[in-house]
């Protein structure tokens, strides 16, 4: 519109640079702080331009960790939150999308109740259950295992009625030709509805790598050692209740390791991470 | 109560392309002016443009003796009926019509009568209160017509606004438009692809192509009369035979006399052939073997392939294939496929174009 | 809505479903179930009886001035948080949505903060707004504030509110440039031929097409603000100074860690997934009825 030219537009994007300042502002200072010396960050004399510590921050964050008593090298960690979120992920989409071809291509009984039991799960996350859910891995001897931190945050059915939804879309011409050429159950699954899957599981699996990479409270509470840390649980650990101590180039270090993954995924992947967030939320 | 003109008007995009090549157009005051071209020729642009919601890259546009190229769409003095009829969604049929009013701060008793005095025009007192959603194709329309009407614009534009209808109501619409139009006496502009459509609206018809005009007139002048090869086919359905006049048969029928001789394409109307046997003196006889034969009660449509041809004509949108020619007869008695038969045209009903077909030709 | 085409197989369709099934019964039935059961029970103070209590343990919660404090705070939290990120993200997806150039590049920018994790967001507010080495609380303190959030209640809950407004931008902005883009140009294009202006536009036609995104969106934002601020408050202030950080999640958290009493901390389980529940039924409700162009 000829009203749009000129000094409107200029505004715009001064108020969108604005914008982006500042929500990369705490961020900057963060990879700011992860560059400079402890003594002068804690007595409040830290620079805003990147110090020349880098590459010796980074190198204890990641090897050799903090020098309290939370010894542990970020590395690890990291390596835990990597596992952890791959399986959520994974076990989600996989658990997921089979349940959702059986509620959709199959008549059986009980199919509605268990569309229905498994739908309601889409109401409550692991916060509200969070000390029963705790009790039932503790009796399960899961605690501190790899399946402890994922199985309960894989009970969700966000990802069974996105697959549900897509399988409505595919046409059933599909499925009758592929029985016409001699095709049963499972190959119809695994030639031709997996194929068609693939965009919406990338999607999923974008949303639920994240998701998963940032899980706090659950990780919080049932690992006790030290190795089974994921990295948004050490990076708490590390904020000694004594602010003094607290090593604040490595906190900070670990800041942004933690936040590396999944922005980066976000950018690199930023159309299936949309589309992901937009499905998901229907 | 305007004159629209435009005079050498460009649009130019950022990244390079050309939509608008240099137009110029005049619409007196009360005219029914359409643009008519296929998709993608620049005639909605050119609309735009003349609303305000495009910037203009060159030239002029004037309203009413008001040079508009800086002036936004809401001090144009303008209405605009949309394709998609762009209603508010979230207001009732009353509020869609009234609001264009209220936002130039008329008083709501006159608001009142201008919008109840476009709902009785258009049949719809009944459902001032629905929202557009609970109304049908048609009815939406004739909102979107009616927040147009309330307004008294000086220029009535219209984006193509019956393509979204079915074909019946479409013909319905297109005759209450003309009605309304002529009885408001307001200038308007309208877009559209369709030639019968741009036939039956026209005062003036603008036929359009790439980005330029290609003649401007009287509906009927321009029928018999195209200026082009491109006007020819794209004006008249279904669309005019183009043939190169190399081949021999051609040629010697034409003689090499006077400026015949330059022609370089001839084109034929379907309706102008006769089947016969006998060559009208200076007219053009064919030999053509029935291809296929489509009859649709009032008229047969002949289609037959020439048998000696060397070179074709391909016309811009010329939906012949090469060779192929289209004979209209009246009634349905028809040859039968795979005859041979002698058509022929008088010399009064021959358009002859330049072998560009850029240039008509008289004779 | 049911597929006509479908398989004839009487074990398999339970093959498929039984470990999503079994996934679900165990980590998410069972220890609801317990939850509820538990909260009518009263555990003596060795956990060597239980007896059924009815309604006791929620009667006692809502007796307690501290539970209902952190009822009106965590609402009070959800509705500045909401309030504040709809506001700057529907400011900022009105401005980017206009067709120019760098569209993409602008969204590319705002939308990473998503993947921030809460607890890294607590890290990285209280490390910019530490009362001792915070890199703006000396410009707060050059301006004359008497800036310390480990100590002030209301600063430390003006903290936890920017934190967490801040995460929840690029969301926010994300489902506002699609709901903007989702209204026909044409639309906007009728209302300046209508003669609004561009802020009257917006308030009569962009605002009023927007509100199901923006509904949609406040419920969103109220329950990220139930659950996923805990992350930012344990690393930021750790439900102190005082109590004046702690949410109903928090509460439900360090009452659990002292493992208190059980019935309690179930009842409190069961409230906030009563909540949840309702605000996600709202959702639903609502999300149906969508503006039709």
């Amino acid at each position: 519109m000829v009203e749009q030219e000129g000094i409107r537009r200029y505004v715009a994007h001064i108020i969108l640079w604005i914008g982006i300042a500042i929500v990369a502002f705490p961020v900057y200072i963060a990879i700011v702080a992860s560059t400079q010396d402890n003594a002068l960050i804690a007595n409040g004399q830290m620079s805003l331009l990147p110090g020349g510590h880098f590459l010796e921050v980074y190198y204890q964050t990641i090897v050799v960790g903090t020098s309290g008593t939370t010894r542990e090298p970020v590395g690890n960690m990291m390596l835990n939150s990597l596992i952890m979120a791959m399986l959520i992920a994974v076990g989600k989409i996989a658990i997921s999308i089979i349940s959702a071809y059986a509620i959709v291509y199959f008549r059986f009984p009980f199919r509605m109740a268990i569309f229905w039991i498994v739908f309601i799960t889409l109401m409550l996350p692991v916060e509200v259950r969070i000390y029963p859910t705790y009790k039932i891995v503790a009796d399960l001897h899961m605690l501190d295992s790899f399946a402890g931190l994922s199985l309960p945050l894989i009970a969700s059915a966000t990802a069974t009625l996105l697959f549900r939804q897509f399988f409505m879309t595919v046409p059933d011409e599909l499925l009758e030709a592929s029985r016409i050429d001699g095709a049963g159950p499972l190959r119809f699954f695994w030639d031709t509805l997996l194929p068609l899957s693939r965009t919406n599981m990338a999607a999923l699996f974008v949303i639920l790598f994240i998701l998963g990479w940032n899980q706090y409270l659950w990780p919080l509470l049932i690992t006790t050692r030290d190795d089974m840390q994921t990295i948004q649980v050490g990076i708490r650990k590390m904020m000694t209740t004594n602010d003094a101590l607290t090593e604040w180039p490595i906190v900070m270090a670990t800041a942004v390791l933690a936040m590396l993954p999944p922005v980066f995924v976000v950018v690199a992947m930023q159309k299936l991470f949309v589309r992901g967030l937009v499905e998901t939320e229907k | 109560m305007a004159n629209v003109t435009l005079r050498n008007v460009r649009k130019t995009y950022p990244g390079g392309f050309e939509a608008i090549k240099g137009v110029d157009v005049d619409v007196g005051d009360g005219q029914f002016c359409v643009l008519v071209g296929p998709s993608g020729c620049g005639k909605s642009t050119l609309l735009r443009m003349v609303a305000g919601l495009e910037t203009i890259s060159g030239g002029e546009i004037d309203i009413g003796g008001r040079v508009v190229n800086q002036v936004e769409p809401a001090e144009r003095d303008i209405a605009m009926v949309f394709q998609n009829y762009a209603l508010y969604p979230h207001m009732s049929v009353y509020n869609n019509m009234a609001y264009g009013l209220r936002n130039r701060g008329m008083a709501e008793a006159e608001i009142k009568t201008r919008v109840e005095e476009a709902a009785r025009v258009l049949e719809l007192a009944p459902m001032l209160e629905r929202k557009p959603r609970q109304l049908s194709g048609g009815q939406r329309q004739r909102v979107a017509m009616g927040r147009a009407i309330v307004r008294q614009p000086k220029v009535f534009l219209f984006d193509e606004p019956l393509s979204n209808l079915d074909a019946k109501l479409r013909i319905a619409m297109r005759v209450e438009i003309r009605k309304l139009q002529r009885r408001l006496n307001t200038t308007s502009i309208y877009v559209t692809h369709d030639q019968l459509e741009a036939m039956t609206l026209a005062d003036i018809l603008v036929v359009m192509n790439g980005g330029q005009v290609e003649q401007i007139g009287n509906p009927l002048a321009i029928y018999e009369k195209p200026a082009t090869t491109f006007v020819a086919s794209f004006i008249g359905a279904p669309p005019m035979n183009l043939m190169s006049t190399r081949p021999d048969e051609v040629k010697t029928q034409l003689g090499s006399n006077g400026r015949a001789a330059e022609a370089g394409i001839l084109g034929i109307r379907p309706e102008d052939f006769v089947i016969t046997d006998q060559t009208p003196a200076g007219g053009v006889a064919l030999a053509l073997t029935v291809e296929a034969i489509e009859r649709v009660g009032a008229e047969t449509f002949v289609y037959g392939s020439r048998q000696q041809d060397e070179q074709q004509v391909a016309a811009t949108p010329g939906e012949l294939p090469p060779g192929e020619v289209i004979v209209r007869i009246p009634g349905a008695e028809a040859p039968a496929i795979g005859q041979k038969i002698r058509v022929a045209a008088v010399r009064e009903k021959l358009h002859l174009f330049s072998a560009d077909g850029r240039k008509r030709i008289e004779a | 809505m049911q597929k006509q085409a479908i398989f004839q197989s009487r074990l398999l369709p339970f093959a498929l479903v039984a470990p999503q099934l079994a996934i679900v019964l165990i980590f998410f039935y069972w220890p609801a179930l317990q939850a509820v059961i538990q909260s009518f029970l009263l555990q003596d103070a060795f956990g060597l009886s239980t007896s059924f209590v009815w309604f006791d343990n929620y009667v006692e919660l809502f007796g307690e001035p501290a539970y209902f404090e952190a009822i009106v705070r965590t609402f009070f939290f959800s509705f500045a948080i909401a309030v504040s990120s709809l506001s700057l993200a529907l400011l900022l997806a009105v401005m980017a949505d206009r067709p120019m150039r760098g569209g993409t590049l602008y969204r590319t920018l705002l939308i990473w903060p998503y993947a921030v994790a809460p607890p890294v967001v607590g890290v990285l507010w209280i490390f910019m707004l530490h009362p001792s080495l915070g890199v703006l609380s000396r410009y707060l303190r050059d301006m004359g504030v008497d800036w310390n959030p480990l100590l002030n209640g209301n600063q430390a809950a003006t903290l936890v509110i920017l934190a967490a407004a801040w995460k929840q931008v690029s969301y926010n902005f994300l489902f506002f440039l699609a709901g903007l883009q989702a209204i026909p140009r044409s639309v906007m294009e009728a209302a300046a031929i209508d003669g609004a202006r561009p802020m009257r536009r917006f308030w009569t036609v962009t605002f009023p097409l927007l509100s199901p995104t923006i509904f949609f969106l406040l419920v969103i934002n109220i329950v990220y603000a139930f659950f996923d601020t805990f992350g930012i408050i344990d690393t930021m202030t750790r439900g102190g100074p005082g109590t004046s950080t702690v949410t109903l999640v928090y509460k439900v958290y360090t009452e659990g860690l002292l493992g208190g009493n059980l019935g309690s901390s179930a009842a409190q389980s069961v409230i906030l997934m009563v909540l949840v529940i309702v605000l996600t039924a709202i959702q639903f409700r609502f999300v149906e009825r969508k503006v039709t162009y």
